[in-house]
Protein backbone atom coordinates (compact mmCIF):
# COMPACT_ATOMS: atom_id res chain seq x y z
CA UNK A 1 0.00 0.00 0.00
CA UNK A 2 2.64 2.68 1.11
CA UNK A 3 4.75 1.87 -2.30
CA UNK A 4 1.77 1.81 -3.87
CA UNK A 5 1.33 5.52 -2.53
CA UNK A 6 5.26 6.30 -3.28
CA UNK A 7 4.49 5.46 -7.21
CA UNK A 8 1.19 7.57 -6.78
CA UNK A 9 3.04 10.57 -5.44
CA UNK A 10 6.08 10.07 -8.33
CA UNK A 11 3.32 10.62 -10.90
CA UNK A 12 1.67 13.37 -9.46
CA UNK A 13 4.84 15.20 -8.45
CA UNK A 14 5.73 14.42 -12.22
CA UNK A 15 2.79 15.92 -13.79
CA UNK A 16 2.01 18.08 -11.28
CA UNK A 17 5.62 20.07 -12.52
CA UNK A 18 3.58 20.35 -15.81
CA UNK A 19 0.42 22.00 -14.42
CA UNK A 20 3.09 24.13 -12.22
CA UNK A 21 4.99 25.33 -15.29
CA UNK A 22 1.95 25.89 -17.04
CA UNK A 23 0.25 27.85 -13.51
CA UNK A 24 3.69 29.64 -13.52
CA UNK A 25 2.74 31.15 -17.13
CA UNK A 26 -0.71 31.91 -15.57
CA UNK A 27 0.58 34.07 -12.74
CA UNK A 28 3.21 35.85 -14.69
CA UNK A 29 1.09 37.54 -17.38
CA UNK A 30 -1.63 37.60 -14.41
CA UNK A 31 0.47 39.73 -11.79
CA UNK A 32 1.82 42.39 -14.51
CA UNK A 33 -1.59 42.95 -16.20
CA UNK A 34 -4.49 41.75 -14.21
CA UNK A 35 -5.33 39.38 -17.46
CA UNK A 36 -5.68 36.05 -17.22
CA UNK A 37 -3.86 34.67 -20.83
CA UNK A 38 -6.06 31.86 -21.97
CA UNK A 39 -4.05 31.02 -24.43
CA UNK A 40 -0.97 29.71 -22.32
CA UNK A 41 -2.35 26.05 -22.98
CA UNK A 42 -1.79 26.70 -26.47
CA UNK A 43 2.37 27.75 -25.20
CA UNK A 44 2.50 24.48 -24.20
CA UNK A 45 0.75 22.40 -27.17
CA UNK A 46 3.04 24.75 -29.80
CA UNK A 47 6.10 23.78 -27.56
CA UNK A 48 5.24 19.94 -28.42
CA UNK A 49 4.12 20.05 -31.71
CA UNK A 50 7.20 22.06 -33.04
CA UNK A 51 9.68 19.88 -31.60
CA UNK A 52 7.92 17.21 -33.36
CA UNK A 53 7.63 19.16 -36.45
CA UNK A 54 11.07 20.15 -36.17
CA UNK A 55 12.63 16.21 -35.55
CA UNK A 56 10.73 15.18 -38.58
CA UNK A 57 12.13 17.68 -40.97
CA UNK A 58 15.37 16.39 -39.82
CA UNK A 59 16.48 18.41 -37.11
CA UNK A 60 19.24 16.91 -34.46
CA UNK A 61 16.72 16.48 -31.54
CA UNK A 62 18.78 18.93 -28.88
CA UNK A 63 18.18 21.39 -31.70
CA UNK A 64 14.67 21.02 -31.81
CA UNK A 65 13.91 21.10 -28.85
CA UNK A 66 16.00 24.88 -27.92
CA UNK A 67 14.16 25.47 -31.72
CA UNK A 68 10.48 25.06 -30.43
CA UNK A 69 10.81 26.39 -27.28
CA UNK A 70 12.09 29.57 -29.80
CA UNK A 71 9.03 29.19 -31.80
CA UNK A 72 6.68 28.88 -28.89
CA UNK A 73 8.49 32.31 -27.34
CA UNK A 74 8.53 34.13 -30.72
CA UNK A 75 4.27 32.92 -30.81
CA UNK A 76 3.72 34.19 -27.62
CA UNK A 77 5.86 37.83 -28.14
CA UNK A 78 3.39 38.32 -31.62
CA UNK A 79 0.50 37.75 -29.07
CA UNK A 80 1.28 40.48 -27.00
CA UNK A 81 2.77 42.45 -29.98
CA UNK A 82 -0.41 41.86 -32.34
CA UNK A 83 -3.28 41.02 -30.16
CA UNK A 84 -3.25 42.74 -26.86
CA UNK A 85 -0.99 45.57 -27.36
CA UNK A 86 -3.22 47.06 -29.38
CA UNK A 87 -6.09 46.79 -27.82
CA UNK A 88 -4.02 48.42 -24.75
CA UNK A 89 -6.67 50.81 -23.76
CA UNK A 90 -9.21 48.19 -23.40
CA UNK A 91 -10.76 46.18 -19.93
CA UNK A 92 -8.98 43.08 -18.43
CA UNK A 93 -12.57 41.64 -19.33
CA UNK A 94 -12.07 42.79 -23.26
CA UNK A 95 -8.33 41.49 -23.25
CA UNK A 96 -9.06 37.81 -21.61
CA UNK A 97 -11.69 37.33 -24.26
CA UNK A 98 -9.13 38.35 -26.78
CA UNK A 99 -7.26 36.05 -25.44
CA UNK A 100 -9.67 33.06 -25.54
CA UNK A 101 -9.81 34.45 -29.46
CA UNK A 102 -5.96 34.05 -29.61
CA UNK A 103 -6.38 30.54 -28.41
CA UNK A 104 -8.81 29.36 -30.82
CA UNK A 105 -6.53 30.85 -33.54
CA UNK A 106 -3.39 28.85 -32.83
CA UNK A 107 -5.11 25.80 -32.31
CA UNK A 108 -6.64 25.97 -35.27
CA UNK A 109 -3.69 26.91 -37.22
CA UNK A 110 -1.82 23.83 -35.59
CA UNK A 111 -4.65 21.85 -36.95
CA UNK A 112 -4.00 23.21 -40.70
CA UNK A 113 -0.49 22.80 -39.89
CA UNK A 114 0.08 19.65 -38.18
CA UNK A 115 -3.77 17.35 -38.89
CA UNK A 116 -5.26 15.67 -36.27
CA UNK A 117 -2.67 12.86 -35.14
CA UNK A 118 -1.00 12.17 -31.77
CA UNK A 119 2.42 12.51 -31.81
CA UNK A 120 4.95 11.52 -29.13
CA UNK A 121 8.36 13.15 -28.91
CA UNK A 122 11.10 10.35 -28.08
CA UNK A 123 12.36 10.46 -24.44
CA UNK A 124 15.39 12.43 -23.59
CA UNK A 125 17.97 9.88 -22.44
CA UNK A 126 16.14 6.48 -23.10
CA UNK A 127 13.73 4.51 -21.37
CA UNK A 128 15.24 2.02 -18.73
CA UNK A 129 13.37 1.64 -15.63
CA UNK A 130 14.59 2.94 -12.32
CA UNK A 131 13.83 1.66 -8.82
CA UNK A 132 13.17 4.03 -6.46
CA UNK A 133 12.48 1.91 -3.04
CA UNK A 134 10.36 -0.63 -4.86
CA UNK A 135 8.77 2.15 -6.97
CA UNK A 136 9.46 2.62 -10.45
CA UNK A 137 10.03 5.74 -12.66
CA UNK A 138 11.44 6.73 -16.10
CA UNK A 139 14.42 9.30 -16.41
CA UNK A 140 12.32 11.32 -18.25
CA UNK A 141 10.02 11.74 -14.93
CA UNK A 142 13.48 12.72 -13.85
CA UNK A 143 14.22 15.66 -16.40
CA UNK A 144 10.66 16.60 -16.06
CA UNK A 145 10.82 16.80 -12.17
CA UNK A 146 14.80 18.34 -12.04
CA UNK A 147 13.69 20.93 -15.28
CA UNK A 148 10.96 22.49 -13.43
CA UNK A 149 13.07 22.64 -10.39
CA UNK A 150 15.25 24.86 -11.80
CA UNK A 151 12.87 27.06 -13.62
CA UNK A 152 11.29 27.91 -11.29
CA UNK A 153 13.63 29.00 -8.80
CA UNK A 154 15.13 31.37 -12.24
CA UNK A 155 11.98 33.06 -12.35
CA UNK A 156 11.85 33.18 -8.44
CA UNK A 157 15.30 34.73 -8.69
CA UNK A 158 13.87 36.58 -11.23
CA UNK A 159 11.59 38.93 -9.33
CA UNK A 160 13.34 38.41 -6.23
CA UNK A 161 16.63 39.66 -7.45
CA UNK A 162 16.69 41.43 -11.02
CA UNK A 163 15.87 45.19 -11.56
CA UNK A 164 14.13 44.26 -14.57
CA UNK A 165 11.70 41.41 -12.39
CA UNK A 166 11.08 44.76 -9.99
CA UNK A 167 9.80 46.67 -12.63
CA UNK A 168 7.35 44.09 -13.84
CA UNK A 169 6.06 43.93 -10.31
CA UNK A 170 5.59 47.84 -10.52
CA UNK A 171 3.60 48.02 -13.50
CA UNK A 172 1.30 45.42 -11.35
CA UNK A 173 1.06 46.91 -8.71
CA UNK A 174 0.64 50.84 -10.09
CA UNK A 175 1.07 51.09 -14.08
CA UNK A 176 0.71 54.78 -13.57
CA UNK A 177 3.54 55.34 -10.79
CA UNK A 178 5.72 52.42 -13.03
CA UNK A 179 5.34 54.93 -15.81
CA UNK A 180 6.62 57.98 -14.00
CA UNK A 181 9.66 56.00 -12.87
CA UNK A 182 10.36 55.44 -16.68
CA UNK A 183 9.55 52.25 -16.96
CA UNK A 184 8.28 50.96 -20.40
CA UNK A 185 5.49 49.31 -19.22
CA UNK A 186 4.74 47.95 -22.59
CA UNK A 187 7.77 46.11 -22.80
CA UNK A 188 7.62 44.69 -19.60
CA UNK A 189 4.32 43.34 -20.79
CA UNK A 190 5.76 41.99 -23.31
CA UNK A 191 8.91 40.46 -21.59
CA UNK A 192 5.80 38.87 -19.17
CA UNK A 193 4.22 37.15 -22.15
CA UNK A 194 7.76 35.88 -23.75
CA UNK A 195 8.46 34.39 -19.94
CA UNK A 196 4.75 32.76 -20.10
CA UNK A 197 5.10 31.34 -23.26
CA UNK A 198 9.06 29.88 -22.70
CA UNK A 199 7.89 28.47 -19.63
CA UNK A 200 4.50 26.89 -21.58
CA UNK A 201 6.50 25.68 -24.27
CA UNK A 202 9.24 23.58 -21.95
CA UNK A 203 6.59 22.25 -20.15
CA UNK A 204 4.91 20.65 -23.19
CA UNK A 205 8.67 19.67 -24.40
CA UNK A 206 9.12 17.69 -20.81
CA UNK A 207 6.22 15.70 -20.83
CA UNK A 208 4.95 15.18 -24.27
CA UNK A 209 7.47 11.90 -24.00
CA UNK A 210 5.06 10.65 -21.42
CA UNK A 211 2.02 12.16 -22.32
CA UNK A 212 1.45 13.01 -26.20
CA UNK A 213 0.32 16.18 -28.15
CA UNK A 214 -1.70 16.95 -30.34
CA UNK A 215 -3.09 19.88 -31.92
CA UNK A 216 -5.70 20.07 -28.62
CA UNK A 217 -3.46 19.02 -25.95
CA UNK A 218 -3.51 22.85 -24.79
CA UNK A 219 -7.55 22.91 -23.91
CA UNK A 220 -6.88 20.26 -20.79
CA UNK A 221 -3.03 21.75 -19.93
CA UNK A 222 -4.18 24.85 -20.02
CA UNK A 223 -7.27 24.26 -17.80
CA UNK A 224 -5.54 22.20 -15.15
CA UNK A 225 -2.40 25.52 -14.97
CA UNK A 226 -5.03 27.87 -14.45
CA UNK A 227 -6.70 25.53 -11.68
CA UNK A 228 -2.54 25.49 -10.38
CA UNK A 229 -2.92 29.34 -10.86
CA UNK A 230 -6.15 29.73 -9.07
CA UNK A 231 -5.81 27.11 -6.66
CA UNK A 232 -2.12 28.89 -5.32
CA UNK A 233 -3.93 32.25 -5.28
CA UNK A 234 -3.65 33.78 -8.33
CA UNK A 235 -1.22 36.64 -9.11
CA UNK A 236 1.60 34.48 -6.16
CA UNK A 237 3.75 32.70 -8.85
CA UNK A 238 5.22 30.38 -5.96
CA UNK A 239 1.40 29.68 -4.89
CA UNK A 240 0.85 28.22 -8.59
CA UNK A 241 3.89 25.97 -8.19
CA UNK A 242 2.50 24.33 -4.74
CA UNK A 243 -1.16 24.72 -6.37
CA UNK A 244 0.16 22.43 -9.74
CA UNK A 245 2.42 19.99 -7.57
CA UNK A 246 -0.98 19.79 -4.91
CA UNK A 247 -2.86 19.49 -7.90
CA UNK A 248 -0.90 16.60 -9.69
CA UNK A 249 -0.61 14.70 -6.75
CA UNK A 250 -4.40 14.86 -6.28
CA UNK A 251 -4.68 13.13 -9.40
CA UNK A 252 -2.98 10.89 -9.08
CA UNK A 253 -4.06 9.57 -5.98
CA UNK A 254 -7.72 9.88 -7.27
CA UNK A 255 -6.73 8.20 -10.24
CA UNK A 256 -4.93 4.80 -8.33
CA UNK A 257 -6.89 4.73 -4.93
CA UNK A 258 -10.51 5.62 -6.81
CA UNK A 259 -10.93 5.01 -10.79
CA UNK A 260 -9.04 6.72 -13.18
CA UNK A 261 -12.44 8.01 -15.16
CA UNK A 262 -12.69 10.68 -12.23
CA UNK A 263 -9.35 12.24 -11.74
CA UNK A 264 -9.82 15.28 -14.25
CA UNK A 265 -13.39 15.60 -12.26
CA UNK A 266 -11.86 14.75 -8.55
CA UNK A 267 -9.07 17.33 -9.33
CA UNK A 268 -11.39 20.16 -10.37
CA UNK A 269 -13.76 19.29 -7.40
CA UNK A 270 -11.05 19.62 -4.69
CA UNK A 271 -10.09 22.81 -6.71
CA UNK A 272 -13.93 24.24 -6.42
CA UNK A 273 -13.98 23.02 -2.89
CA UNK A 274 -10.65 24.97 -1.57
CA UNK A 275 -11.86 28.04 -3.67
CA UNK A 276 -15.45 27.89 -1.74
CA UNK A 277 -13.68 27.96 1.47
CA UNK A 278 -10.45 30.15 0.38
CA UNK A 279 -11.77 32.40 -2.43
CA UNK A 280 -8.35 34.09 -2.82
CA UNK A 281 -6.38 30.42 -2.59
CA UNK A 282 -4.54 28.84 -0.68
CA UNK A 283 -1.23 31.51 -0.69
CA UNK A 284 -3.06 34.33 -2.21
CA UNK A 285 -3.64 37.76 -0.48
CA UNK A 286 -7.05 39.35 -0.05
CA UNK A 287 -8.10 40.92 -2.80
CA UNK A 288 -7.81 43.89 -0.62
CA UNK A 289 -4.31 43.76 0.40
CA UNK A 290 -3.06 43.92 -3.11
CA UNK A 291 -4.50 47.10 -3.73
CA UNK B 1 16.07 84.53 -9.47
CA UNK B 2 17.72 82.91 -12.33
CA UNK B 3 14.74 83.97 -14.42
CA UNK B 4 16.48 85.80 -17.45
CA UNK B 5 17.89 82.09 -19.10
CA UNK B 6 15.93 80.66 -21.43
CA UNK B 7 13.19 78.36 -19.92
CA UNK B 8 13.89 75.04 -18.99
CA UNK B 9 10.11 73.68 -19.22
CA UNK B 10 7.84 76.14 -22.05
CA UNK B 11 4.01 74.99 -21.83
CA UNK B 12 2.38 76.44 -25.22
CA UNK B 13 -1.74 76.58 -24.99
CA UNK B 14 -1.88 72.67 -23.61
CA UNK B 15 -5.50 70.94 -23.98
CA UNK B 16 -6.24 67.74 -21.76
CA UNK B 17 -9.37 65.99 -22.62
CA UNK B 18 -11.07 62.93 -20.47
CA UNK B 19 -13.18 61.65 -22.95
CA UNK B 20 -15.52 64.46 -24.43
CA UNK B 21 -14.48 66.46 -21.06
CA UNK B 22 -11.58 68.94 -21.41
CA UNK B 23 -9.59 69.30 -18.04
CA UNK B 24 -7.27 71.75 -19.49
CA UNK B 25 -7.61 74.69 -21.37
CA UNK B 26 -5.21 76.66 -23.44
CA UNK B 27 -2.42 76.74 -20.48
CA UNK B 28 0.57 78.22 -20.92
CA UNK B 29 3.15 78.65 -18.57
CA UNK B 30 7.24 78.49 -17.90
CA UNK B 31 9.99 77.10 -15.43
CA UNK B 32 13.21 78.42 -15.55
CA UNK B 33 16.74 76.75 -14.71
CA UNK B 34 16.89 76.68 -10.69
CA UNK B 35 13.16 78.29 -10.40
CA UNK B 36 10.52 76.58 -7.90
CA UNK B 37 6.92 77.82 -9.80
CA UNK B 38 4.11 76.82 -7.85
CA UNK B 39 0.82 75.94 -9.41
CA UNK B 40 -2.31 76.83 -7.01
CA UNK B 41 -6.00 75.93 -7.25
CA UNK B 42 -8.85 74.48 -5.89
CA UNK B 43 -9.79 71.04 -5.75
CA UNK B 44 -10.57 69.60 -9.29
CA UNK B 45 -8.84 72.75 -11.26
CA UNK B 46 -6.99 70.34 -12.95
CA UNK B 47 -3.53 70.57 -11.31
CA UNK B 48 -3.19 66.58 -11.58
CA UNK B 49 -4.46 66.25 -14.95
CA UNK B 50 -1.67 69.14 -15.81
CA UNK B 51 1.06 67.06 -14.51
CA UNK B 52 -0.06 64.05 -15.81
CA UNK B 53 0.17 65.57 -18.80
CA UNK B 54 3.51 67.13 -18.44
CA UNK B 55 5.08 63.14 -17.95
CA UNK B 56 3.32 62.05 -20.30
CA UNK B 57 0.88 59.44 -18.35
CA UNK B 58 -1.98 61.73 -19.81
CA UNK B 59 -2.00 62.31 -23.29
CA UNK B 60 -2.09 66.01 -24.30
CA UNK B 61 -4.97 67.13 -26.74
CA UNK B 62 -3.65 70.26 -27.97
CA UNK B 63 -0.40 72.63 -27.93
CA UNK B 64 3.09 71.99 -27.00
CA UNK B 65 5.45 71.23 -24.39
CA UNK B 66 8.91 72.08 -24.89
CA UNK B 67 11.82 70.93 -21.83
CA UNK B 68 14.99 72.45 -22.56
CA UNK B 69 14.19 73.21 -25.93
CA UNK B 70 13.05 70.45 -27.52
CA UNK B 71 9.32 69.06 -27.69
CA UNK B 72 8.56 66.45 -25.97
CA UNK B 73 4.45 66.76 -25.96
CA UNK B 74 3.94 63.58 -27.61
CA UNK B 75 6.81 61.54 -25.99
CA UNK B 76 5.86 58.15 -24.06
CA UNK B 77 6.35 58.67 -20.03
CA UNK B 78 9.57 56.67 -19.63
CA UNK B 79 11.40 58.77 -22.66
CA UNK B 80 10.43 62.07 -20.86
CA UNK B 81 11.71 60.05 -17.22
CA UNK B 82 15.04 59.62 -18.89
CA UNK B 83 15.55 63.18 -19.93
CA UNK B 84 15.13 64.57 -16.92
CA UNK B 85 11.36 65.33 -16.17
CA UNK B 86 10.57 63.68 -12.27
CA UNK B 87 7.03 63.30 -10.53
CA UNK B 88 6.23 62.98 -7.05
CA UNK B 89 2.37 61.67 -8.06
CA UNK B 90 -0.38 62.67 -5.93
CA UNK B 91 -1.23 60.49 -2.95
CA UNK B 92 2.21 59.41 -3.01
CA UNK B 93 1.50 56.20 -5.05
CA UNK B 94 4.64 54.10 -3.60
CA UNK B 95 4.58 50.42 -4.65
CA UNK B 96 3.29 49.03 -1.55
CA UNK B 97 3.97 45.71 -1.93
CA UNK B 98 7.47 46.41 -2.15
CA UNK B 99 10.54 47.18 0.29
CA UNK B 100 11.61 50.80 1.03
CA UNK B 101 14.81 50.30 -0.96
CA UNK B 102 13.22 48.11 -3.66
CA UNK B 103 11.38 51.06 -4.19
CA UNK B 104 13.98 53.79 -4.66
CA UNK B 105 16.03 51.10 -6.82
CA UNK B 106 13.03 51.58 -9.09
CA UNK B 107 12.98 55.15 -8.94
CA UNK B 108 16.76 54.67 -10.15
CA UNK B 109 15.19 52.49 -13.54
CA UNK B 110 15.44 55.03 -15.47
CA UNK B 111 19.69 55.77 -14.28
CA UNK B 112 19.80 51.42 -13.86
CA UNK B 113 23.08 51.76 -16.70
CA UNK B 114 24.59 54.07 -13.48
CA UNK B 115 24.60 52.12 -10.74
CA UNK B 116 27.66 53.40 -8.78
CA UNK B 117 25.64 57.23 -8.78
CA UNK B 118 22.27 54.93 -7.79
CA UNK B 119 23.86 53.78 -5.41
CA UNK B 120 25.01 57.01 -4.08
CA UNK B 121 21.94 59.00 -4.71
CA UNK B 122 20.35 56.07 -2.24
CA UNK B 123 22.83 57.00 0.07
CA UNK B 124 22.10 60.51 -0.05
CA UNK B 125 18.41 59.61 0.24
CA UNK B 126 18.94 57.48 3.27
CA UNK B 127 21.01 61.11 4.86
CA UNK B 128 17.75 62.98 4.04
CA UNK B 129 15.30 61.02 5.43
CA UNK B 130 16.90 58.79 7.73
CA UNK B 131 13.76 56.69 9.01
CA UNK B 132 13.55 55.38 5.15
CA UNK B 133 17.25 53.67 6.33
CA UNK B 134 15.99 52.56 9.56
CA UNK B 135 12.96 50.81 7.47
CA UNK B 136 14.60 50.39 4.35
CA UNK B 137 13.83 46.55 4.46
CA UNK B 138 10.07 46.98 5.07
CA UNK B 139 7.12 46.86 2.97
CA UNK B 140 6.46 50.61 1.72
CA UNK B 141 2.64 50.09 1.96
CA UNK B 142 3.66 49.46 6.32
CA UNK B 143 4.98 53.12 6.20
CA UNK B 144 3.22 55.74 7.63
CA UNK B 145 1.73 58.33 5.57
CA UNK B 146 4.79 60.51 6.08
CA UNK B 147 6.87 58.49 5.49
CA UNK B 148 5.24 57.07 2.62
CA UNK B 149 5.46 61.30 1.19
CA UNK B 150 9.35 60.60 2.28
CA UNK B 151 9.85 58.15 -0.06
CA UNK B 152 7.57 59.18 -2.97
CA UNK B 153 9.91 62.40 -2.81
CA UNK B 154 13.41 60.39 -2.37
CA UNK B 155 12.19 57.94 -5.48
CA UNK B 156 11.97 60.66 -7.86
CA UNK B 157 15.34 62.16 -6.94
CA UNK B 158 16.72 58.52 -7.73
CA UNK B 159 15.22 59.70 -10.91
CA UNK B 160 17.93 62.55 -11.22
CA UNK B 161 15.44 65.10 -12.33
CA UNK B 162 16.50 68.00 -13.68
CA UNK B 163 12.98 69.24 -13.64
CA UNK B 164 10.74 67.71 -9.62
CA UNK B 165 7.28 67.39 -10.66
CA UNK B 166 5.47 67.77 -7.25
CA UNK B 167 1.39 67.03 -6.78
CA UNK B 168 -0.09 67.38 -3.54
CA UNK B 169 3.02 66.89 -1.28
CA UNK B 170 1.36 67.90 1.79
CA UNK B 171 -2.07 66.32 1.28
CA UNK B 172 -3.37 64.50 4.21
CA UNK B 173 -0.19 64.90 6.32
CA UNK B 174 -0.04 66.20 10.24
CA UNK B 175 0.86 69.79 10.45
CA UNK B 176 4.33 68.91 11.74
CA UNK B 177 4.97 66.62 9.28
CA UNK B 178 3.88 69.63 6.05
CA UNK B 179 6.21 71.60 7.73
CA UNK B 180 9.02 69.09 7.04
CA UNK B 181 8.28 68.24 3.85
CA UNK B 182 8.14 71.75 2.75
CA UNK B 183 11.46 72.34 3.95
CA UNK B 184 12.82 69.64 2.22
CA UNK B 185 11.26 70.86 -0.87
CA UNK B 186 13.07 74.16 0.08
CA UNK B 187 16.14 72.52 0.66
CA UNK B 188 16.30 70.97 -2.42
CA UNK B 189 15.51 74.14 -4.28
CA UNK B 190 18.14 75.90 -2.53
CA UNK B 191 20.76 73.65 -3.55
CA UNK B 192 19.68 73.60 -7.39
CA UNK B 193 16.81 71.71 -8.09
CA UNK B 194 14.19 73.08 -10.52
CA UNK B 195 10.60 72.57 -9.17
CA UNK B 196 6.75 72.78 -9.86
CA UNK B 197 5.04 72.36 -7.06
CA UNK B 198 1.29 72.11 -7.26
CA UNK B 199 -0.25 72.28 -3.93
CA UNK B 200 -4.33 73.14 -2.62
CA UNK B 201 -2.04 74.91 0.36
CA UNK B 202 -1.49 77.87 -1.47
CA UNK B 203 -0.06 79.57 1.39
CA UNK B 204 2.40 76.99 2.39
CA UNK B 205 3.22 76.49 -1.42
CA UNK B 206 3.57 80.36 -2.28
CA UNK B 207 6.09 80.98 1.04
CA UNK B 208 8.41 79.14 -0.40
CA UNK B 209 8.41 79.72 -4.20
CA UNK B 210 9.96 82.28 -6.86
CA UNK B 211 7.08 82.55 -8.77
CA UNK B 212 2.92 81.07 -8.97
CA UNK B 213 0.30 80.60 -10.96
CA UNK B 214 -3.35 79.92 -10.01
CA UNK B 215 -5.27 77.94 -12.34
CA UNK B 216 -9.44 77.36 -12.08
CA UNK B 217 -11.12 74.81 -13.78
CA UNK B 218 -8.60 74.14 -16.52
CA UNK B 219 -7.71 77.64 -17.32
CA UNK B 220 -4.45 79.72 -15.92
CA UNK B 221 -6.24 83.12 -14.04
CA UNK B 222 -3.65 84.73 -12.36
CA UNK B 223 0.54 84.58 -12.50
CA UNK B 224 2.80 86.85 -10.50
CA UNK B 225 6.18 86.56 -8.17
CA UNK B 226 4.68 84.70 -5.33
CA UNK B 227 5.14 87.41 -3.30
CA UNK B 228 2.71 89.33 -5.17
CA UNK B 229 0.19 86.56 -5.25
CA UNK B 230 0.17 86.53 -1.51
CA UNK B 231 -0.80 89.86 -1.22
CA UNK B 232 -3.58 90.00 -3.87
CA UNK B 233 -7.01 90.68 -2.36
CA UNK B 234 -8.67 88.09 -4.95
CA UNK B 235 -6.29 85.42 -4.03
CA UNK B 236 -5.55 85.89 -0.66
CA UNK B 237 -10.05 85.48 -0.40
CA UNK B 238 -10.02 82.80 -2.70
CA UNK B 239 -7.16 80.53 -1.48
CA UNK B 240 -5.23 81.60 1.46
CA UNK B 241 -8.90 81.98 3.50
CA UNK B 242 -8.48 85.49 5.17
N1 LIG C 1 -9.75 59.94 -14.88
C1 LIG C 1 -10.61 60.97 -15.06
N2 LIG C 1 -11.68 60.83 -15.87
C2 LIG C 1 -12.54 61.84 -16.08
N3 LIG C 1 -12.42 63.06 -15.51
C3 LIG C 1 -11.38 63.27 -14.68
C4 LIG C 1 -10.42 62.24 -14.42
N4 LIG C 1 -9.48 62.73 -13.58
C5 LIG C 1 -9.85 64.00 -13.32
N5 LIG C 1 -10.99 64.33 -13.99
C6 LIG C 1 -11.64 65.64 -13.97
O1 LIG C 1 -10.73 66.60 -14.44
C7 LIG C 1 -10.83 67.78 -13.66
C8 LIG C 1 -9.48 68.11 -13.09
O2 LIG C 1 -9.13 67.15 -12.13
P1 LIG C 1 -7.70 67.10 -11.42
O3 LIG C 1 -6.68 67.28 -12.46
O4 LIG C 1 -7.63 65.87 -10.60
O5 LIG C 1 -7.77 68.38 -10.50
P2 LIG C 1 -6.93 68.79 -9.23
O6 LIG C 1 -5.69 67.96 -9.21
O7 LIG C 1 -6.66 70.22 -9.41
O8 LIG C 1 -7.78 68.52 -8.04
C9 LIG C 1 -11.89 67.53 -12.60
O9 LIG C 1 -13.09 68.09 -13.07
C10 LIG C 1 -12.00 66.04 -12.55
O10 LIG C 1 -13.31 65.65 -12.23
MG1 LIG D 1 -4.99 66.78 -7.75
Amino acid sequence: MLDQILQFLITGVTVGSTYALVGLGFAIIYNASGVVNFAQGEFVMIGAMSAVWLLAVGMPFPLALLGAVAITTCVGLALNKFAIEPARGATVITTIIITIGAAIFLRGAALLLWGKDIFALPHFSGEETLYFGSATLLPQNLWVMGVTAVLVIAVRWFFDRTLTGKAILACACNKDAARLMGINVGLMLLVSYGMSAFLGAVAGILVAPIAFTSYDAGIMLGLKGFSAAILGGMGSSMGAVAGGLLLGILESLGAGLISSGYKDAMAFTVVLLVLIMRPSGLFGRKAADRV
Amino acid sequence: MPSSDAPLLEVTDLATHYGPIQAIHSVSLEVHPGELVAIVGANGAGKTTLLRTLSGVQPASGGTIHFDGEEITRLPAHRIVARGICQVPEGRQVFAPLSVEDNLRLGGYSQRRDGDWVAQKIAEVYALFPILHEKRGQLAGNLSGGQQQMLAIGRALLGRPRLLLLDEPSMGLAPLLVEEIFRVVRELHEAGTTVLLVEQNANAALQIADRGYVLETGKVVTSAPAAALLEDETVRKAYLGH
